[in-house]
């Protein structure tokens, strides 16, 4: 708190350099989907005419066209939400029980198997894409959201996450005074173990439900039908399909619709994802 | 914990139950999958119009073929390039940003709204997000109207027809996406530094670069190895943002093509064979990766 003028530059100045570079980086992050938004308001032919600062009032028009043209996009929305939101909840769930398994008991290969999870948590998707495909389509299950949702129950960096929380916020002597009161493991797993982790829980449910909204990569293998494709799939038949052909106002509002539900739930829930994100990320 | 008698050993089975469901999904759809991709690259095993070619034994002969042929090469270069082109401008952004949010002497205000704001692109959809950043460095997008109305482009620049551009149009989205994310793991790091280093160091009348320098940076080493190589890794998986942004064609002449693009054409074109060598490869690389972040982290403990 002294003064202390000989440091280099000054604090003062060093605060105004950083509150400049802060206010360059937040232009940077929000300029694209400024004009995202401003062009899903404006007609084809006024977006021919270049760029404008001030929205204009086709946003209700673009809206319609999109839901009467050719891409299916409130199907598209509903089979996304649908396949995120079972993705979520299988995964929070029964991640939740992989970490409380590791965390409330002593067993001979408990060591082993946390090892193991922990070194199958970098293994990427897509290397095994192909013999997955390969499972599917023997099993039949070709063109379904079932490939989409249940590999969501292994889980191993959600595991992670949640296993380094209970670390901190469930005592394991209040597991020993339910055990004392005579509650069977199952019970004290759903009525103790989750409701205490409910605040971690929440945070991963939200990462989860993003993660399988976002992806593009394995539905567009497993999902062939129109009426079955989520949003990555449609926006990626946008891009294929003739460009100049399309009026520009709706491929704009098409892009918004798919990014607008999360951006709104982020802002809403912002304060506890930019915290969440870090618990276990960091050891210690 | 320590008295073990029949009660405490009887509940600890529920661990091996609870375990159950994990392991059944992962055998069934990660390592069942990981052994049917390694097998199917010893076969050739291919689609020749509708006819089925295949499976044949061949044994490395897929492999000989993949890194023989040098497209393997073009493309791990290519993603490798778009990688380190994100990369460099993100790590650095991100030790700026996070030294000067973790800095208490500079009290700067609005630090959660800051945090808000950059990390919001890293939850976006990326396949939305190129979307958008191909309708606005269109030919007739509003950037090139911008930056003629500002007499900055005199004619109209075709940003995915020059390599550089193109390449760069890539780095610059993913670095929008993850420097943010960077920035706030890198804070958790700094945060957790112990702040009478600091101290000690103004009492010896250190200047803030020494500080940077000689104090965060050596704590800081084992997050950013950390950061590092997932983002490495996390490179490597490039996909879903010039896939979408050049249609899958990885243009201009396939210098934007990665080596999961790659994979995807094997995959829709169902080459067995070369898509299995191809995902082999890849598990080979990441499964190195991880084994040097394991190294670091455990050599810190």
């Amino acid at each position: 708190m002294e003064n202390k003028k000989e440091k280099g530059l000054s604090v003062h100045t060093r605060r105004v350099v950083a509150y400049i570079v802060l206010v360059l980086v937040t232009i940077m992050c929000l300029f694209w989907f400024y004009v995202l938004f401003i062009n899903a308001t404006r007609s084809n032919s006024e977006l021919n005419k270049g760029f404008t600062v001030i929205p204009s009032t086709h946003a209700v028009a673009n809206f319609k066209n999109i839901i009467h043209g050719t891409q299916p996009i409130f199907t598209g929305l509903l089979n996304s939400f649908i396949i995120a939101a079972l993705t979520a909840l299988l995964c929070t769930y029964f991640s939740t029980l992989t970490a409380f398994a590791i965390f409330a008991y002593d067993f001979k290969l408990k060591k082993f198997i946390f090892a193991f999870i922990l070194a199958i948590m970098m293994i990427p998707t897509q290397v095994t894409a192909l013999g997955f495909l390969q499972l599917i389509r023997k099993i039949h299950l070709m063109d379904s959201f079932i490939p989409l949702i249940v590999p969501a129950i292994a889980s191993p960096v959600v595991f992670f996450y949640l296993k380094q929380s209970m670390d901190s916020a469930l005592p394991k002597e209040l597991l020993e005074s339910c055990r004392i009161d005579g509650a069977g493991e199952f019970r004290i797993f759903t009525q103790m173990a989750i409701p205490l982790m409910k605040p971690a829980i929440s945070v991963q449910a939200i990462f989860s439900f993003v993660t399988s909204w976002n992806n593009y990569f394995t539905p567009a293998l497993v999902l062939k039908s129109d009426n079955k494709k989520t949003l990555p799939i449609l926006i990626a038949q946008l891009r294929s399909a003739d460009f100049l052909k399309f009026d520009m106002g709706q491929v704009y509002m098409f892009i918004a619709c798919s990014i607008l539900p999360v951006v709104i739930v982020y802002l809403i829930l912002s304060k506890n994802i930019v915290g969440g994100m870090t618990v276990g990320a960091v050891k210690g | 914990m320590k008295n073990k008698n029949a009660h405490v050993t009887g509940y600890n089975r529920w661990g091996y139950i609870f375990l159950i469901p994990f392991m059944v999904t992962f055998i069934v759809f990660q390592l069942i999958p990981l052994c049917s991709t390694i097998y199917n690259s010893f076969f050739e095993h291919f689609m020749n119009g509708l006819t089925e070619i295949g499976p044949n034994y061949v044994g490395i002969a897929n492999y000989k073929a993949m890194f023989k042929g040098g497209d393997i090469w073009k493309y791990f270069g290519n993603t490798m390039i778009m990688w380190l082109m994100g990369f460099v401008p993100q790590i650095l952004m991100s030790l700026l940003l996070a030294s000067w949010f973790s800095n208490p002497s500079l009290r700067l205000k609005g630090k959660t709204f800051f945090q808000t704001v950059i990390y919001l692109p890293n939850l976006i959809m990326a396949s939305a997000f190129a979307m958008l950043f191909f309708a606005l460095f269109s030919d007739v997008g509003p950037v090139n109207s911008l930056l003629q109305n500002l007499g900055i482009l005199k004619g109209t620049y075709q940003f995915l027809a020059h390599t550089s551009s193109a390449r760069w149009l890539v780095a610059l989205m993913n670095f929008i996406m993850w420097f943010g994310n960077t920035t706030i793991l890198l804070l958790a790091g700094m945060l957790g530094i112990d702040t009478s280093l600091y101290e000690a160091a103004e009492v010896d009348g250190a200047t803030s670069n020494q500080v940077f320098f000689k104090i965060t940076l050596p704590i800081l080493r084992p997050i950013l190895i950390y950061v590092m190589i997932t983002s490495l890794i996390g490179g490597l998986q490039m996909f879903d943002v010039p896939q979408i942004l050049t249609n899958g064609t990885g243009q201009p002449t396939r210098t934007t093509m990665t080596l999961i693009m790659y994979l995807n054409k094997h995959l829709f074109s169902k080459n067995y064979g070369m898509g299995g060598a191809l995902s082999v490869f890849l598990f080979v690389v990441t499964g190195i990766l991880s084994f040097i972040i394991f190294k670091f982290n455990s050599k810190d403990d």
